[in-house]
């Protein structure tokens, strides 16, 4: 887990005013970002920092899509051991060094993660669970029913197991995207918002640069972190990226300081995860916030850009928050949002060069994890942009995958 | 944009309506609202915020803005300016700061005391619902609201009219009840308001048309099938029952019809300005609604200010009922006002009005004047003074012209914001009007884009009482007319005629009462700009100047402006309008359509959102 992606990496890190972004096209850079949700901006930070001349393009705002749209989660515990943990805790492990000066710029909480069981079927798995992820570097302390108690008071007393997972922590997931890239522009970045990718410049094969509703951007390589966009995106390249939206709620109550005090989630969540059925799955994950509203959600539905609410799915994660923590059954709900989780088949991100358009990377498809993931992610990225052996291995996340047919 | 008089009080007639606050007996009158009880009795504030700890009382005054949150029988979170005073309800100050951002802690807190009720109801009450099927739905119970459903109902047509005042008549003709428990009284001055309410009783009588007071619409959805196109789901205004039974089940949770017709109305404008978050500031209207309902006096040495026809009334009427009104504030220069003459000469009723007040302020020697704004608001904590400073051409503070005035209470208005959520979350159309508020795009028929969805009133154009009336008659002919009937051709001219001459005018007031440009320059670093999440400017420079958010939907990501229990329904046009001033432009409709998004339109109880998920039509 050595990395070396930068010869001297600051201890602490500038704090200037931001002077990236810009209406101004730049005509060239070492590197185009196509993307300013968090993933794009944490490959902008690292890359920037690494000495490369990043611009960044979105069609929107920084974070307008899938990075404002969730709880701002960043989860060991979710995971059953494979390339997407070590991808977690890569990022976590870069949260707590490369990042860790800048962890208050985006309210990093360590909370810590309570994942429950109301059967005891559920406890069995949940318990197996945890035995093989301690034996892959995650921290779970498995609860008697009365510890329980102790950790979260209010919860149901259906519970019957819960494991409790101290590295699962929490940031604002909005500004640690804006910040990022606020500290990219520090390193010299540029920053383009409102700026559609229309098309790829190409020498034979390769990706030389981007074109944009506002003109082209030449590059030695371009990123694909465009989140739900991304299988457009790698359409323009030619080549087939098939990541797709998911659709997710989540419903904000009105402040109930200290009510919930971690993320808890049942475990029926890791079966929703891992599902890819059409159809609503739900599962509730509830946690407070250092503001005081709680974070009620979990659902997934497979329904394109569908931006319209389904009382169906809202009122499911209103029964499942209830039936967890009774306590917060007249508790009023402020607001509801969904975003869209860009989800890859065999639910693993999209990381690396792609062969087939040389020139092209892609940092996308993280699902539900982008923000846990992200810090991860960009110092893989920009590892691998200056020919850096990569920190871990990627071998797993290789866009190489759909080329061999792994992937219809 | 203008206001009825309101009528005569006789709070001698009725019966105390004595709660304890804090322990202390406070008279009430029946009807009276908590909010209004508290104000007569000389208390400003009831609740602290959760973060600076700050004193909040009463300031929209009509259930849009949550900064009245009280306590009622141990249920938190009830709006004081909604609640009725209720004998011996006990009512206590909500104060949250002592128990916030202790989540991250692993050592146990005290419990819930209400967890064991609370999972006993939880099990009771997953009983499917019935919801009431009607042809039309009106949303909204004022002029337009009332004019739109008893123009269905008259016709034969099954209409629900869902409104959220505990009584007919929306802010414009806003009443005090005069009987206990009644929800049909006369105006005794107000002929078109005894008109209508005569009408539509026949049609309650008939059972043609069935009212839902007190009942918030929490959400809007539409459906493919025609017989439900659209669902309504509903829950009481307030919930004054004791904190161990959860807010009751509304009596109908939800209403599902053929065609809906909304007339939402409209709220106070606000600009922030440097403490305008003390108890004793008000918004215009909400010092209006004090008293046209409750016969409540928000101050007794008050200042009016912002900009507006609007600010005439209620200076007059609080002139009217007892306060001193040392002056009223407008922000325009009259030398805009000359454009509107032709569109007044049009609309003379407008005209004998707006000179009606002119006299009326002229009569009680109320200094009017124009160019001219409240732009710091002190108090320890309550309001004690304000200083009041001339604008120079684009807003700006004149330096120099600054004066001290002291008052002990301030009444804001900056125009309206139109309510659109609902038309907005149906994926109905918008365009941004002349005076910058966003509102839904209407046709000549008053359709919206989504088919069978009508818009009547200030959602479609802040345009008054005149104006709503028509489009309300005209959006329930056409409803009508879509669902196969026919309608009188010659009554639909006329009222167009009505709607086109009323737009006119309210172009032409919108035009010569602009929002000063130049109002930032009266903030300070740390003026609040969010009143729900406690945003101050200096957090929206920095975002701008660090993080460079350029437009509205950034701002409210980045700083939580809008995030708050009003979801942005203050604070949204002026945190939109300092998004659009740091990237060089005018507020746009983008701008206001991320605020005006609201897939959940007030707060909705996790049991009553659970129970929704098993209605059955």
């Amino acid at each position: 887990m050595t990395d070396n992606s930068s010869a001297a990496p600051p201890t602490r890190l500038p704090h200037a005013p931001l002077k990236g972004h810009t209406d101004q096209l730049p005509r060239t850079a070492d590197v185009v970002v196509i993307g300013a949700g968090v993933i794009g901006a944490a490959c902008a930070f690292f890359s920037a920092r690494a000495g490369l001349k990043v611009g960044v393009v979105d069609l929107g705002e920084p974070a307008s899509g899938t990075s404002s749209g969730g709880e701002g989660n960043l989860l060991v515990s979710d995971k059953e051991p494979g390339p997407e943990l070590q991808l977690a805790l890569y990022s976590m492990q870069t949260m707590h060094t490369e990042l860790a000066d800048q962890a208050a710029l985006w309210e990093f909480e360590a909370k810590g993660g309570l994942m429950v069981a109301s059967t005891p079927d559920g406890a069995e798995a949940l318990t197996s669970l945890s035995h093989r992820q301690r034996a892959n570097q995650v921290h779970a302390e498995n609860l008697r029913p009365a510890d329980l108690r102790e950790v979260e008071p209010n919860l149901s007393t259906t519970v019957v197991a819960g494991v409790f997972y101290p590295q699962d922590a929490q940031v604002q997931p909005m500004l640690m995207t804006a910040q990022l890239l606020r500290l990219a522009c520090d390193f010299g970045a540029t920053v383009i918002p409102h700026t559609m990718v229309t098309g790829f410049l190409r020498s034979g094969d390769r990706v030389t640069g981007v074109l944009t509703n506002r003109g082209p951007i030449s590059a030695n390589a371009c990123v694909n972190a465009a989140g739900t966009g991304a299988g457009r995106v790698a359409g323009l390249a030619g080549v087939r990226v098939p990541v797709e939206p998911r659709r997710g709620f989540i419903l904000v109550t009105e402040p109930q300081p200290g009510l919930v005090r971690h993320k808890v989630y049942g475990s029926d969540y890791l079966a929703n995860v891992a599902s890819s059925v059409e159809t609503v799955a739900t599962s509730p994950v509830i946690e407070g916030t250092p503001s005081g509203p709680i974070l009620i959600g979990s659902s997934r539905e497979r329904v394109g850009f569908d931006r319209r609410m389904s009382v169906p799915v809202i009122a499911r994660l209103a029964q499942a928050a209830i039936d967890l923590f009774p306590v917060l059954t007249g508790a009023k709900v402020w607001r509801s949002y969904l975003g869209f989780r860009p989800y890859c088949e065999d639910h693993l991100p999209v990381i690396g060069p792609d062969p087939r358009a040389p020139g092209l990377w892609h940092a996308a498809g993280h699902e539900g994890s982008g923000i846990g993931m992200a810090a991860g992610t960009g110092r893989l990225i920009a590892q691998s942009l200056i020919g850096l052996r990569t920190g871990i291995d990627v071998a797993a996340f290789s866009p190489d995958r759909f080329t061999k047919g792994v992937i219809r | 944009m203008t206001s009825a008089s309101p009528p005569p009080s006789s709070p001698a007639a009725n019966p105390p309506s004595t709660f304890l606050f804090e322990g202390t007996p406070v008279p009430g009158r029946p009807g009276q609202s908590v909010a209004a009880a508290l104000t007569e009795a000389g208390i400003r504030s009831w609740r602290t915020t959760r973060f600076n700890s700050e004193p909040r009382g009463v300031f929209c005054g009509i259930g849009v803005c949550f900064d009245c949150l009280v306590q009622i029988n141990g249920r938190e979170n009830q709006r004081a300016c909604l609640a009725p005073a209720t004998p011996n309800a006990r009512v206590t100050c909500q104060v949250f700061s002592s128990r916030i951002r202790d989540t991250s802690s692993r050592i146990p807190g005290p419990v819930h005391p209400d967890a064991s009720a609370r999972a006993a109801y939880a099990d009771r009450v997953r009983v499917p619902m019935l919801s009431r099927r009607v042809k039309v739905a009106v949303v909204g119970a004022g002029p337009a609201g009332i004019a739109a459903a008893v123009t269905v109902a008259e016709l034969g047509l099954t209409v629900a009219l869902i409104d959220n005042g505990a009584r007919l008549g929306g802010q414009y003709w806003r009443h005090a009840p005069t009987e206990p428990g009644s929800h049909h009284a006369e105006i005794s001055d107000d002929k078109p308001f005894n008109r209508w309410q005569q009408r539509l009783s026949a049609q309650v009588r008939a059972g043609t048309l069935t009212h839902l007071s007190s009942t918030d619409v929490w959400s809007s959805s539409g459906g493919d099938e025609p017989a439900s196109r659209f669902t309504l789901r509903l829950q009481p205004t307030t919930s004054p029952g004791a904190s161990t039974e959860p807010d009751a089940a509304p009596p109908l949770p939800a209403v599902v019809a053929d065609s809906l017709i909304l007339c939402p109305g409209g709220y106070d404008r606000q600009l922030p300005v440097p403490g305008w978050h003390r108890p004793g500031v008000i918004a215009a209207g909400g010092a209006q609604a004090l008293l046209k309902e409750h016969q409540t006096v928000a101050g007794q040495r008050m200042i009016v200010a912002g900009t507006g026809p609007f600010l005439l009334p209620v200076a007059t009427a609080l002139a009217a009922a007892g306060a001193d009104v040392v002056e009223v504030c407008e922000a325009s220069s009259p030398r805009s006002w000359g454009r509107y003459f032709p569109a007044a000469l049009m609309t003379p009723g407008k005209l004998a009005e707006g000179l009606g007040y002119a006299t009326a302020l002229a009569r009680r020697r109320i200094p009017y004047r124009v160019r001219t704004a409240v732009i710091e608001i002190r108090g320890n904590p309550d309001v004690t003074s304000v200083t009041v400073a001339r604008l120079d051409r684009d807003g700006r503070p004149v330096a120099g012209s600054e004066r001290d005035v002291d008052v002990d209470a301030v009444a804001l208005g900056w125009g309206f914001v139109p309510s659109i959520d609902l038309g907005v979350t149906l994926g109905a159309a918008t365009r941004l009007d002349d005076d910058q508020s966003l509102v839904i795009s209407v046709d000549a028929h008053q359709r919206s884009s989504v088919p069978y969805l009508y818009v009547a009133g200030e959602a479609t154009g802040v345009g008054g009482a005149v104006k709503a009336l028509a489009e309300g008659e005209l959006a329930g002919l056409s409803a009508i007319e879509s669902l196969g009937r026919r309608i009188s051709g010659s009554r639909r001219r006329q009222l167009q005629r009505t709607i086109r001459r009323h737009r006119r005018f309210a172009t032409a007031i919108s035009r010569s009462h602009r929002i000063p440009t130049e109002w930032p320059e009266w903030l300070t670093a740390d003026t609040v700009i969010c009143r729900c999440e406690e945003v101050p400017y200096s957090t929206i420079q920095q975002s701008q100047d660090t993080l460079g958010t350029t437009d509205a939907k950034s701002v409210k990501l980045m700083t939580r402006c809008g995030m708050g229990w009003c979801q942005g329904r203050i604070c949204g046009f002026a945190y939109s309008n300092l998004a659009a001033r740091s990237a060089g432009r005018d507020v746009s409709e983008s701008d206001l359509l991320s605020i005006a998004k609201r897939f959940i339109t007030v707060p909705v109880t996790l049991s009553l959102l659970a129970e929704s998920g098993h209605h059955q039509h």
